[in-house]
């Protein structure tokens, strides 16, 4: 997901007679679904969890610009440009949402700026592929959107006040991403026979990272387990996983596109689709730095800081010295 | 690498346009007042949500403790005579 296999630092889940009292209150107030908030008290291992869970998140967005960003000088039309440039505004503003989120843990922008451009933090692993045709912008929209919104919507619920009601904000905005992107392939499905396989060529080449997403399985995982005692976790990455492949299959037929994955196939009995076996070499390798584009993603992303200076820089001279001729006219 | 002066903290209020109060919505980032509310026209009105902002520093927020919330709401507990249910109206009269 934007965020992937996030520790707890936690070894075993403690039983609530192994907690203090002030632990114990916590764990209840979380089992009621009362929300908790920035200036209570939670668990140490709580806190930092979710600042690295959300900081996950905010950097996925912030990179997750770019892939998109790459077609907004070549988009087909006047109109696609225009709502492509929406969308990826609509990705800064998450992550923009999500940084105000993490710093309600006591985490500094800065520090969260510093670990992104040194490339010490981490981001979905989705984002490390390259967009090799305007097909890759409809394929996004679809399937690492449609993707995100599964794992987004749940979230909403999550037990710490900052983050649902980041997710909240985010939801809302989300659909119409998902939306645009399922209309570019419509359109590239009904075009001409090279348009077709244009939007074939994309499915099969974001299909599997799309599956990624989720993370590998997490069914035996103690973080994932404390994670969800916690309720910042709702579901487990195979249900999720399964959900959006019973979910976009159906997409695909309607669209004429062939799901590229030989074992596919539907299982009246568990009501659910079957699907082949996941390459998680490819995935360990795409989070260890070197997936197609990590540098690149990086490097765009430290340039774009940079030349960002003069202009921040500006903004605060421009703030001083108004400050200054307040202050003077106050004397 | 990283510009190591961050710019103050704004939390960002925002009135919709029927006639309801401004509510909290977020925080941003920003030089300044001025630009704190352009920064917020841009992150959080982009669909129409609101037609005025708000933008307080978030270091001039006085705020209530958690800890204290016990004492603080407590007296508010034990005024059931302040809500309409307390009262029982006959049914016959209708709508009150
Ligand atoms: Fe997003
Ligand atoms: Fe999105």
């Amino acid at each position: 997901m934007y965020a992937q296999m996030v520790k707890t630092g936690v070894d075993h889940i403690q039983s609530k007679e192994e907690m203090s009292p002030e632990e114990r209150a916590f764990q209840d107030r979380v089992d009621q679904d009362i929300k908790i908030e920035p200036k209570e008290w939670m668990p140490e291992a709580y806190r930092k969890t979710l600042i690295r869970q959300i900081s996950q998140h905010a950097h996925s967005e912030i990179i997750g610009m770019q892939p998109e960003g790459n077609w907004i000088t070549r988009a087909p039309t006047l109109e696609r440009k225009a709502i492509l440039l929406a969308k990826v505004q609509d990705e800064a503003g998450h992550g923009l949402y999500l940084y105000c989120a993490a710093e309600t843990l006591g985490v500094s922008r800065d520090d969260l700026m510093e670990q992104l451009n040194s490339g010490k933090a981490k981001y979905s692993s989705i984002f490390n592929y390259p967009t090799l045709t305007w097909a890759d912008i409809g394929a996004i929209g679809w399937l690492v959107d449609g993707a995100a919104i599964m794992n987004q919507v749940p979230l909403q619920r999550c037990s710490y006040g900052p983050y649902s009601r980041a997710m909240i904000r985010i939801c809302k905005e989300e659909s119409f991403h998902q939306r645009q992107g399922y209309d570019i392939m419509m359109k590239l499905a009904k075009g001409s026979s090279e348009q077709k396989a244009m939007a074939q060529d994309a499915l099969n080449r974001w299909w599997w990272p799309s599956l990624m997403m989720f993370g590998p399985s997490d069914a035996e995982s103690v973080h994932s387990a404390q994670s969800m005692r916690w309720k910042i976790k709702i579901n487990s990455n195979d249900e999720l996983r399964q959900k959006f492949v019973d979910q976009t299959v159906p997409q695909a037929e309607y669209l004429g596109l062939t799901v590229p994955d030989p074992d596919l196939k539907w299982n009246a009995e568990r009501g659910h689709y079957e699907f082949g076996e996941i390459n998680w070499d490819e995935f360990y390798q795409v989070i260890a730095g070197n997936g197609p584009c990590n540098r690149d993603r990086l490097r765009t992303r430290v340039k774009a800081y940079e030349e960002g200076r003069w202009v921040r820089e500006a903004a605060d001279a421009y703030a001083a010295k108004k400050a200054a001729r307040a202050q003077a006219k106050a004397a | 690498m990283t510009d190591k002066k961050e710019w103050p903290l704004w939390e960002v209020f925002i009135r919709s346009q029927h006639g309801l109060a401004h509510r909290h919505v977020g925080s941003l980032h920003a030089p300044d007042a001025e630009m704190a509310i352009m920064n917020a026209r841009d992150v959080y009105t982009r669909r129409n949500e609101g037609v005025s902002i708000w933008v307080v520093k978030a270091s001039d927020i006085a705020a209530s403790s958690p800890s204290e919330k016990g004492p603080l709401f407590d007296p508010a507990n034990s005024k059931v005579y302040r809500h309409p249910t307390f009262y029982e109206i006959p049914e016959e009269l209708g709508h009150m």
